[in-house]
């Protein structure tokens, strides 16, 4: 379906690309008219990546379209190419950017380190780089877009560079962004072959020709896997997340959990299964023991979190690794032939892919409008926000229940299509496998309910009970842009988690390109018996499931009872205090905190964290306790990697003498070695 | 209407499955066990579990000396050495709960491990085997294993030598199960040397804590120094 | 199947449900006090309460906010959904397709989700112990639940409770060794779900003992007469469940009178058979320490686990 004017689906999405980039640069001539650039350019941004949702959508069934940009260097264009896989991906973008860019709109304030315009242009570079990851055809403009990307986010996580911590979470971030990105790019030089295409060899066309033995492709994958699992906080590489979170602004933060991390999982899925041809079983069970670590993991740790941001980041952990837990049972199946299985666990990946995208930006901005709000991030000093600031409490609290993966809200979608595709595993050849299926499941069911513990603790500790502080009750709600943001992105949770039906049929020509079949084609027309209400993937016999219907009926029966209990008795209400079993003195300070809320779960995975705690003694007049929790991976992994470095950067130091005569010495040396070898 | 379903199998087998369930199950039941007496308890469950087996092996196969096993495995399992080690605890007085070595959770989960390597390794060998109680295998190895981890996760005396049991209670179902049990002069050979094995340790039991005041062996650990 | 009559069949269904499920409650308290050796309260007793409940005045604390008070509804509301969902007295209820086992696991979590953030809302220390107390035993109960879904559903190659139990009902009669396992680990689920006595003591009001009522504490009159019938009904819809999946005898098939004249009695009497056996393990039973009960959990949720396994090992087909 060529667009209007003509105009072909990928070349609306370079316009969109040209936009963001020209709103950021226009942006830079008055880098300090507020006005303009919060009322303007921003909510032109928004609008942009509305126009780019729904031009992805529209694409979303078309065959390919291939576009060579005359850009780049002399013999090395960029390739663009859009299929499924790229327009689901950057409907993705374009959803969460309509949300996150008005909601910035009316959050983003004058003093704030980086100059708006500056920071205006970043973000727009930003977005604009990811619609070109997505859309890159080849590896360079892959590259080039990838490194843009994660130099453009560095600079927006540290938009307040002059706070030391902040500095140091960009650093981390950077540093773990490139050591990923030399990974992807070995990657990509095992992809193109022997290098007998010359430069067209790093075109994707190419790639996907050439078809590796087992050992490279394994190569390949594992480089793959390294290099966006960095981006996309896997284990061990995820300790960037809780520390650039909440370093950057708020709707940053939105837009690198919600959308950036998925460019990592689009990353893994174009390598994984587009590029390379046949997977091996055992980069399954290898993705999938790594996704199942990765999502206990994050969500152990996400329990314990006192900064509200640092738990949401772990949360981000979690869920990637619940992704990953996806794509490598999408693996496993494919490797074995079960063309059908692997199509409906990939199912479910993309669709938590969108849910994430929807839910852990909504929550990311309400934790932005709490921040604007209290001027903390700290659980200990929030509390009762829901009077003051009903708007984000009650927005907030639709993210809160799709993000434990309730119904009926979207997070239980794809929890529920993901334990599907485990339950309906039939025998695996190969025994160890077949076994490790049910505990991998057990495992996924343990992180959802896990899952459910860290959102009641968020959701509670800042909007219910009684303020912690007292100049909480000076807590404004969000404004009217802020809040438009906000109402979107609980849209799109409602309606994914209401509406699964529609998003499903649409994912199956993502499922067809990559895997050859989708579930609505695998299960015929079977699926579809009890239309678009029921979900039922595979046959209605076996598993369904109305959202719909599920809604209606609690609301029918919410209506009945309370119509039933005004109607035959009274709704009379007295309001007093407290009761509390009768304790008589009661302060805001007795009730839970974070760290009490997480205290239960901190005795249970104890081995998990490496604490560190201050006690009182018991004559002690100012009692003060502390309990630090940190993680293993950083005594066990980084620190001695970071030890070796330095040992290593000290041995090369003594090259350095300071005399420029020793330096033309070392030029000359290697000058003269060099074309001893060359002639040897 | 689905491979799930295995209606193929005779009544008895069933049973045998069952029952082979229920030996892991206890099995299980004592590794998240503390009281020593309801340790002893569930060994006494193994053993009718144990007895039940043995005798549905022998009714179906039509072995008679498999009766004579069954009934030595009632009089030795269920009724003497679970009644010797209540005497033991009663004169030792050691009812209370005993501390694990590693905490009663991680245990279990060692014991899924356990379990899963088991049942993998037994796959190869009941695909050889052609008697009709073959699947039974993994789970008699899975019981021998899990016997074991629970000796070296306690700490006490009792409860090791009741693991001790426990594996034999292992070997032989895995004997009844896959090989119609071994012959008689064998397994009276067995049941004696589990008897006197039994007051060997229980004399053990006194000297132990005649030297050290407690039955905790990580007492033992001083001999080393010597 | 006629339309109509299986919706007069599931709303016969939801009636039985709030009607019965306060006698469930009546029925075990009474067995409770005769094993305990005391004068049992009257059969009738709960719904005496309720009716006192619903005529008193709703006392609310100054700070509540209105997720406080609309709570109880979304409670009760998620509970009769749940009862209805079950299959009690026809294996082809019309809301079965609307949620299967995972869906019935999604919403007692709701549930519990509602009530912990209800307990946090007053933000009392007492309120917040329970909440607390509450999502610790929830996130080890609710994963173990769906294991025992998992593991009957591996049997009937079906998620979809209906096709469970007609699977597990109308078999010819195999013995399924997976089941024991997960029949254990269910009961031990039950009984924390339901506040029961190893776990919890629903008749407790002693502050440091308590879970569910610490939660509640703060609630009265009609709110706290909603949560109570809920939680009745969560008992009604477990013990329903607990005897669907393992003793699905009776439940016909069809619909129509003469099945539902076979299916009543059946379901009055196991359930009264399943009440007094519940009874008779809280009488005893001791009740744990509280972080005892992570451990009682855990073992369940290992069980579960084991009963996927023994499954595969044993009831699969080579």
């Amino acid at each position: 379906m060529p667009g209007a004017q003509g105009l072909l689906s990928i070349d609306w999405m370079v316009l969109v690309i040209a936009a963001w980039l020209a709103i950021g640069i226009g942006a830079i001539f008055a880098p300090r008219n507020f006005p303009y650039i919060s009322r303007v350019l921003y909510p032109a941004g928004a609008l942009v990546g509305l126009l780019l949702a729904v031009a992805a959508f529209a694409a979303l069934n078309q065959t390919p379209e291939t576009m060579v940009l005359p850009l780049g260097l002399p013999d090395l264009p960029f390739h663009l190419r859009l299929d499924s896989l790229s327009a689901l991906f950057l409907m993705l973008l374009g959803a969460c950017t309509a949300g996150i860019s008005i909601f910035a709109a009316g959050y983003l304030r004058k003093a704030e380190g980086t100059a708006p315009g500056v920071q205006c242009l970043q973000y727009h570079v930003f977005l604009a780089s990811m619609a070109l990851v997505l859309l890159a055809d080849d590896a360079y403009a892959f590259m080039v877009a990838w490194e843009s990307m994660a130099l453009s986010s560095f600079f927006l996580v540290t938009s307040d560079h002059r706070i030391p911590e902040i500095r140091r979470a960009g650093y981390l971030y950077l540093l773990i962004a490139h050591v990923g990105a030399i990974s992807l790019l070995l990657c990509f030089g095992v992809l193109q072959g022997n290098g007998d295409a010359g430069v067209a060899g790093y075109t994707f066309a190419n790639m996907r020709g050439i078809d590796h033995n087992a050992f490279w492709s394994s190569a390949a994958f594992g480089l793959a896997l390294f290099g966006f699992g960095a981006k996309a906080g896997l284990l061990p590489l995820h300790v960037w997340l809780p520390e650039a979170h909440p370093a950057a602004p708020s709707p940053v933060s939105a837009m690198m959990s919600g959308v950036m991390l998925k460019t990592a999982i689009y990353g893994v899925l174009r390598v994984g299964f587009d590029l390379l041809h046949h997977p091996l079983w055992w980069w399954g069970v290898a993705v999938l023991t790594l996704g199942l670590v990765t999502a206990l993991f994050g969500v152990i740790f996400a329990a314990v979190q006192s900064d509200m941001k640092r738990l949401l980041a772990y949360s981000s952990i979690e869920n990637i690794g619940l992704l990953f837990v996806g794509i490598g049972l999408t693996l496993t199946f494919q490797s074995f032939g079960m063309r059908a299985l692997a199509a409906l666990a990939l199912t479910s990946v993309l669709y938590h892919c969108l849910n994430h995208a929807a839910f852990k930006s909504l929550l990311f901005l309400v934790t932005g409008s709490v921040l604007h709000a209290t001027q903390t991030r700290n659980l200990g000093k929030l509390g009762g926000l829901i009077h003051y600031m009903p708007w984000v409490a009650w927005l907030g609290l639709l993210g809160v229940l799709s993000s434990a993966g309730l119904p009926p809200f979207n997070g239980f979608v794809s929890e529920w299509l993901l334990l599907q595709a485990f339950l309906f595993t039939p025998g695996l050849p190969h025994g160890y496998i077949n076994m490790m299926i049910p505990v991998a499941a057990a495992a996924v069911a343990l992180t959802a309910a896990l899952a459910g513990y860290v959102m009641v603790k968020f959701f509670a500790v800042i909007f219910l009970g009684q303020p912690r502080e007292a100049k909480l009750n000076q807590a404004h709600d969000a404004g009217r842009l802020e809040r438009s943001g906000l109402v979107w992105l609980a849209a799109l949770c409602v309606a994914l988690g209401l509406f699964p039906v529609f998003v499903i049929e649409k994912l199956d020509s993502v499922t067809r390109l990559l895997l050859g079949t989708g579930i609505y084609q695998a299960a015929g027309e079977a699926a579809r018996a009890h239309g678009w209400m029921y979900l039922a993937p595979i046959s209605p016999d076996r598993a369904s499931y109305a959202p719909v219907v599920f809604l209606l009926s609690i609301l029918v029966i919410v209506a009945a009872a309370y119509l039933i209990v005004r109607r035959f008795w009274h709704i009379r209400v007295r309001i007093t205090g407290a009761w509390d079993c009768g304790f008589p003195m009661q302060t805001a300070r007795m009730q839970d905190t974070a760290e009490g809320f997480g205290q239960p779960l901190r005795q249970v995975f104890e081995p998990f964290y490496r604490m560190t705690r201050e006690l009182p003694s018991s004559f002690d007049k100012a009692p003060v306790y502390r309990v630090v929790v940190e993680d293993h991976l950083w005594y066990w992994l980084y620190l001695p990697v970071a030890k070796v470095t330095e040992f290593g950067a000290r041995m090369v130091a003594f090259l350095q003498q300071g005399r420029i005569s020793i330096y033309l010495l070392y030029s000359f040396v290697t000058l003269v070695v060099l074309l001893f070898l060359i002639h040897g | 209407m689905s491979t799930g379903l295995h209606l193929d199998l005779p009544f008895y087998a069933q049973v045998i499955n069952l029952l082979a369930a229920m030996l892991l199950l206890l099995s299980f039941a004592m590794l998240a066990q503390r009281r020593i007496l309801s340790l002893i308890n569930l060994f006494m469950a193994q053993g009718v579990v144990l007895f039940a087996s043995t005798a549905v092996v022998a009714a179906a196969t039509n072995q008679h000396h498999l009766y004579w096993s069954a009934l030595i495995t009632l009089v030795l399992k269920v009724f003497l050495l679970p009644w010797i080690l209540h005497r033991l605890i009663r004169r030792l007085n050691v009812k209370w709960d005993i501390e694990t070595l590693i905490n009663i959770p991680t245990t279990m989960m060692i014991g899924l491990v356990l379990v899963i390597f088991s049942f993998n390794l037994a796959l190869p060998i009941s695909a050889l085997a052609g008697t009709i109680t073959r699947s039974t295998l993994g789970i008699a190895m899975a019981a021998v294993m899990l016997a074991f981890l629970m000796m070296i996760t306690r700490s006490k005396a009792v409860p090791q030598v009741i693991g001790f049991l426990a594996m034999e209670n292992g070997l032989f179902f895995a004997a009844t199960s896959a090989t119609y049990g071994m012959p008689m002069v064998v397994e009276l050979g067995i049941a004696l040397d589990v008897l006197v094995g039994m007051v060997i340790l229980g004399v053990f039991f006194f000297q132990i804590r005649e030297q050290f005041d407690s039955l905790d062996i990580r007492h033992m650990e001083k001999l080393k120094d010597d | 199947m006629n339309t109509a009559f299986s919706v007069i069949l599931q709303f016969l269904e939801l009636v039985t449900a709030l009607l019965a499920a306060p006698l469930l409650t009546g029925w075990v308290n009474q067995c409770r006090a005769w094993l305990g050796n005391r004068t049992a309260p009257p059969l009738f007793q709960f719904y005496r309460q309720l009716a006192k409940l619903f005529e008193k005045e709703v006392v609310l604390a100054a700070n509540a906010s209105s997720l406080f008070r609309a709570a109880p509804y979304f409670i009760f509301a998620c509970m009769a959904l749940a009862s209805m969902i079950v299959p009690t007295l026809s294996t082809e209820p019309p809301f079965g397709p609307a949620a299967d086992a995972i869906a019935l696991v999604g919403i007692f979590a709701l549930a519990r989700v509602f009530s912990a953030l209800a307990g946090m809302d007053i933000g009392t220390s007492f309120g917040t112990l329970g909440a607390r107390r509450e999502m610790l035993i929830g996130f080890l109960a609710e994963p173990a639940l769906l294991m025992v879904f998992f593991t009957a559903s591996l049997i009937s190659q079906s998620t979809s409770l209906s096709t469970i139990v007609q699977a597990l009902g109308q078999r010819e009669f195999a013995i399924y060794p997976s089941l024991a396992f997960a029949g254990v680990a269910f009961t031990m689920v039950s009984l924390a779900e339901n506040a029961r006595i190893p776990v919890d003591n629903p008749t407790t009001h002693l502050e440091l003992t308590m879970i569910h009522e610490a939660m509640i504490l703060e609630y009265s009159g009609r709110h706290l007469a909603l949560i109570e019938w809920a939680a009745t009904l969560k008992l009604y819809a477990y013990s329903c469940l607990g005897l669907a999946l393992f003793f699905p005898w009776g439940i016909p098939e069809g619909t129509g009178f003469a099945n539902l004249l076979v299916a009543l009695p059946a379901l009055v009497f196991k359930l009264a058979v399943g009440g007094f056996l519940l009874a008779l393990i809280e009488t005893v039973s001791a009740k744990l320490r509280i972080f005892r009960a992570p451990e009682f959990l855990g073992t369940a949720f290992m069980l579960a686990v084991l009963a996927m396994l023994v499954h595969l090992l044993l009831e699969t087909a080579k």
